[in-house]
Parts: C-alpha cells; structure tokens; sequence
C-alpha cells in the first residue's frame, strides 16, 4: 500500500471511514502522480462528505480545497504525493481530516506562499490561501528540499 | 479530449467539461483562437455549466481564454455558472474570474448579439 509514512498527530478521535460507518468502505488514502489523480480525489473526497453527511455547500467547499491540494501536489512535486482521509471526532462533531504528504520541493517562505497572489508556476496564486478559507482548520509544515505536510479539517454542522 | 467549437451566426458556442487537463485546455485555447479568426466571428459563449467545481486552475483556463479572445477584438460572455461554485469563488476570496457573466446561454447569446449589434 501506498502509506509509508503518517507522523503528524493531533488530539482528536480518528477512525478509518470502514470502522464508523456501515455502507461501503472507502479507501483511506490516494496518490496523486497522475492528473487524472486529480480529478479521482475531488470524486473520492465528494464520496466522504456524502457518508458524513456533509451539506451539499460544505461537500463542495471540501471539493474544491482538494482540487486544488491534489493540483499542488500533481504540478509541485515530481513523485507525486499522498492524501490520507480520516473520519474524525471531537466534542461530539463529526468531521473529515485530510492529511497530505509529499516529497517536493517544499516550500521555503510559506508566509509568502499563503499570500494571495503569490505563484510559482504562473497560475493565479489563491491555491493556499484558498484552501485555508474553504476549511475548517487548515495546518501547514514544510522544508525545503525536503517535501510539505498539509493537513486541514471540515466539520459537519 | 476535443472540446466542440460551434458556431451560430457570428457567435461561437463552446462548453468546458468537468475533467479537463492541462493540455487539452492549451489544445482549446488554439482551437478557440484559431477557429475564431478562420470563420470570422464576432463573439465568444463559453458554457461553464457542466462544472461542479471551479478551483484556481480551473479558473485561470476560464480566466485565460476570456481574455485571449478578447485581444482579439471578440466579445466573450461565460454562461451557466452553478451556484455553488460562485459561492466557493468568492468564499475562497479571490476574484478569480474577471470577464462578463451571464445566467445562461439564452442570455449569454441575447447579450452577445446586442453588443455585436450596438458597434
């Protein structure tokens, strides 16, 4: 299987998607080293969001903010990169994390990179900031060289 | 992926489907532009309805054939935008698309034709 690596802990109650929820399990991770990868991920995660029983608004603000996670991973990083899905529970909330890994280039000023308008490759430069909006928690890490963790939460209300 | 440029009268139609990759949307852009100066057109329908979600990239192929066809002196009008999406455009705080919007193809072409005809 594809995870090789899962490092970044938090404190809320985590469950593959299998465990919690009766109908049809989900696969809990997906690489993304193809375009068509891309357009895999938006439909896995909008497969989430239905069994968690997101709105129809909050499943597309997640779609979206993979889309352009699964974008950043496919046109950043040379090898691709992973994203993992977890059904998670705090304080009585249901929600989806959704952790991505990957062993690009990195990011050296990720102030910078969360500007709007800041780009790399050309493009419009509201990739991050516009994840971190679309999201309910959004955390960043990375090291140049090295490769970038993101990993960002929704809740469903 | 061949995306269909149609014509009608001396407007193009054309629509963008949900799964596009980067190269068929550089091959659209030549085709747009091309087809644009081979039958002499006056304005450009680009249909958006068929997308469910509209992230940067997405947004900045939308963006970019728009203003293309605009250097080339046509009027461009996107139709057909879901609502969702333009909640999540703005949501994600950008203005990320810049060119003029209509409801629908219906408007989109009424819109067209009255500005083909007021020049």
């Amino acid at each position: 299987m594809y995870c090789d690596k899962l490092s970044i802990c938090s404190d809320h109650e985590r469950f593959s998607c299998s465990n919690q929820i009766q109908t049809p399990s989900l696969p809990s991770c997906l690489p993304i080293y193809e375009e068509y990868h891309i357009h895999v991920a938006r439909r896995h995660v909008t497969a989430w969001t239905k069994l968690l029983g997101m709105s129809r608004l909050e499943s597309h603000y997640v779609a979206t903010a993979i889309s352009e996670l699964a974008n950043n991973l496919f046109f950043h990083s040379q090898s691709g990169g992973i994203i993992h899905f977890y059904h998670i529970k705090k304080n009585g909330k249901s929600g989806i994390e959704i952790i991505a890994h990957d062993k690009g280039p990195g990011i050296i000023n990720i102030e910078q990179a969360m500007q709007d308008g800041f780009s790399t490759n050309g493009g419009l430069g509201g990739g991050l900031g516009g994840m971190q909006r679309l999201m309910d928690e959004f955390e960043i890490t990375s090291e140049a060289g090295v490769g970038t963790d993101i990993v960002m939460r929704k809740w469903v209300t | 992926m061949k995306i269909a440029i149609m014509k009608l009268g001396e407007v193009l139609i054309t629509a963008l489907p949900l799964d596009l990759i980067d190269e068929d949307a550089m091959g659209f852009q030549t085709d747009l532009l091309h087809e644009i100066n081979l039958r002499d057109a006056k304005g450009v329908v680009i249909d958006i309805s068929a997308l469910d979600i509209v992230d940067s990239f997405m947004a900045r192929i939308i963006n970019d054939s728009a203003s293309m066809a605009v250097l080339l002196g046509v009027k461009v009008v996107v139709c057909g935008m879901q609502p969702q999406v333009a909640t999540t455009l703005i949501e994600m705080g950008r203005e990320l698309l810049g060119v003029e919007a209509a409801l629908n193809l219906d408007l989109a072409m009424q819109r067209l034709l009255q500005r083909i005809d007021d020049e």
